[in-house]
């Protein structure tokens, strides 16, 4: 019996080939290159290291990179919820489209994408200079970082939180109906705690997405040290004095960062699978 | 008496059950509006923009500077890119969707998080990694440069760079579909005699096909745009190391904006053309799942 069941888990062939070419090239595209990384900012002695990582530059740039971040996944979990609620519950002309287009932050690439918001948002852009008659200061400021990763973070909400809604059952919103509540209570009640998981999840991905992104941003902040660099770009410019070493230690920080981000990710959607297989 | 007879049609009980479960009309309204506003801020005017400035100057700049020599050769530059990256990364989509679908192994957790570890990698970090393996004071740096091997500011770095960022696309479209699958079919397939790569040519390839060429075009629209990664490692020498993404910031920061947005107008139309597919395939994959699973109940 023993023995069937052993035959019974490996009847298909071809696990060696698959798992070992797996490795091999997970190895050789993802773990040597970031290995180096954590070996080369391992060069520098613990005080070095400490060094580089919390000069105030830096610090400059991690709350920017951060803040900015934080704010963009704010909006797009709030945007994000609205949209997918409109693409799921109502109709409107065109709405394939407009779904469709959702996903163009995805398909469209990082620096199109920064010089597309860069020449909205400059102070004689077609959306710039009404903040510049406010006397808003938007393209090369923080609030044009902001702006640039509200745009590539925009699907990860709506692409996680859409599919949960259309698999709510109607049936449940009815039998709160019936049982007195009103549609807010019913909302906040029985549809928003069911949304929670993948409201989550999309928030986490779209932090995640941000805080690591450069093409879109390096052309619509300035690139202003201690105003408006973020940390993607302080790497760059110490690359550029050749100081590889420092670049590496600032590269490991957000690495790890990155790193618990996908941990959080991974175990978010978990919760989100389980609260979806248990609802049904 | 028709007053009487409307009062007590709003007030049937499938009627008050709608109005229970659906929200007002004008505040429908109210949200589709902010929706599409919202939309419209940050999706439809940064496209419109980009074609805009592109024809801003007429169609001879526009012609003119998408046939430059400078932007003839990253055109090319950037299709050679993808055109390395995207095959390797399929086979290896193929590869460990396989092994982690169809198989029991502990720690396929983790595995699966680190293959959507370049995902999270912020671009720089990824052509920061392989700058210190490649570079000139790199780990094989000086083998290299020795034997006049040039990865690095030349075209293996940017294949290599691109490959790391499109990485896991392929692998993340197949790996949750075939979970799904199982592996009844395969089993069933090995037990009428098939051998393992009939098998997978005839049995499991048609069941992902539609989700393989998804992860294909998603593959192929970010390893043409990347941006980040590739500026770490290529140098940015006209005409020798430049991809189309470069040679839109080179263009930028000379201000020929007209130019930089004519290009751009480019891997636009490539994004456009990507949402495109990607509707139709999902609008096939649809279609196929009903049809399968009309047959299963006929049976």
């Amino acid at each position: 019996m023993g023995f069937f069941s052993k035959r019974k888990k490996s009847v298909l062939p071809g696990f060696g080939l698959s798992m070992g070419f797996t490795t091999f090239y997970l190895s050789l595209i993802v773990f040597i290159p970031l290995s180096a990384l954590l070996l080369k900012s391992f060069e520098l002695s613990l005080a070095d290291f400490w060094q580089v990582v919390t000069t105030e530059r830096a610090i400059a740039s991690y709350r920017l990179t951060f803040g900015a971040s934080l704010v963009a996944a704010l909006v797009n979990l709030v945007f994000g919820l609205l949209v997918a609620w409109v693409l799921v519950r109502y109709s409107f002309p065109g709405k394939k489209i407009v779904d469709a287009l959702v996903d163009l932050p995805f398909a469209l690439p990082t620096a199109v994408a920064g010089i597309a918001l860069t020449a909205l948002y400059a102070p004689n852009g077609w959306i710039g200079q009404y903040f510049h008659a406010l006397g808003i200061k938007v393209a090369y400021s923080a609030f044009g970082v902001t702006l640039a990763l509200i745009f590539i973070g925009l699907p990860f909400v709506v692409r996680t939180v859409q599919p949960v809604l259309e698999d709510i059952d109607k049936e449940l919103e009815e039998a709160a109906a019936s049982l007195g509540a009103n549609r807010l209570q019913t909302f906040c009640r029985v549809i928003f705690p069911a949304l929670i998981p993948s409201l989550l999840t999309g928030f986490a991905l779209a932090f995640a997405r941000a805080i690591g992104e450069y093409g879109s941003v390096v052309f619509i902040s300035g690139n202003m040290p201690f105003r408006t660099e973020i940390t993607p770009l302080l790497i760059m410019s110490r690359l550029e004095q050749y100081d590889y070493a420092g670049a590496a230690a600032l590269g490991t920080v957000m690495l790890l960062i990155s790193f618990l981000l996908l941990l959080l990710i991974n175990a978010l959607q978990h919760w989100s699978n389980q609260r979806q297989g248990g609802a049904k | 008496m028709s007053v009487i007879e409307l009062n007590s049609l709003s007030s049937t009980p499938a009627v008050q059950l709608r109005k229970a479960t659906a929200e007002p009309l004008w505040f429908r309204w109210l949200l589709t509006a902010l929706a599409l506003g919202f939309l419209t801020l940050f999706l439809l005017l940064p496209l419109v923009i980009v074609f805009g400035e592109a024809f801003a100057k007429g169609w001879g700049v526009y012609l003119a500077a998408i046939t430059e020599p400078a932007a003839a050769h990253a055109i090319k530059l950037t299709l050679i890119a993808a055109l390395i990256a995207v095959p390797c990364n399929v086979i290896f989509g193929l590869a460990a969707s396989w092994a982690i679908a169809k198989f029991r192994f502990s720690g396929k957790q983790l595995l699966i998080t680190l293959i959507d570890l370049p995902i999270a990698v912020s671009p720089v970090i990824a052509g920061l990694s392989f700058m210190l393996i490649f570079g000139a004071r790199g780990w094989w740096g000086e083998w290299l440069n020795e034997h006049d091997l040039g990865v690095m500011f030349a075209v293996p770095g940017i294949v290599l760079v691109t490959i790391f960022i499109t990485f896991p696309y392929v692998a993340r479209e197949l790996i949750p579909l075939m979970q799904e699958q199982g592996r009844e079919q395969e089993e069933a397939a090995l037990t009428l005699g098939a051998s393992g790569w009939q098998t997978f040519w005839r049995v499991t390839l048609p069941s992902i096909k539609w989700a393989l060429l998804y992860g294909i075009i998603l593959c192929n629209a970010r390893a043409m745009g990347e941006f980040g990664a590739v500026s770490v490692v290529s140098g940015k020498i006209r005409e020798q190391t430049n991809t189309m993404p470069l040679h839109i910031e080179i263009l930028y920061n000379e201000y020929q904006f007209a130019a930089a947005f004519a290009v751009s107008s480019l891997l636009a139309l490539l994004a456009l053309l990507t949402l495109l597919l990607k509707s139709t395939l999902e609008w096939r994959a649809a279609k196929d799942y009903a049809e399968a699973a009309r047959l299963r109940q006929v049976e």
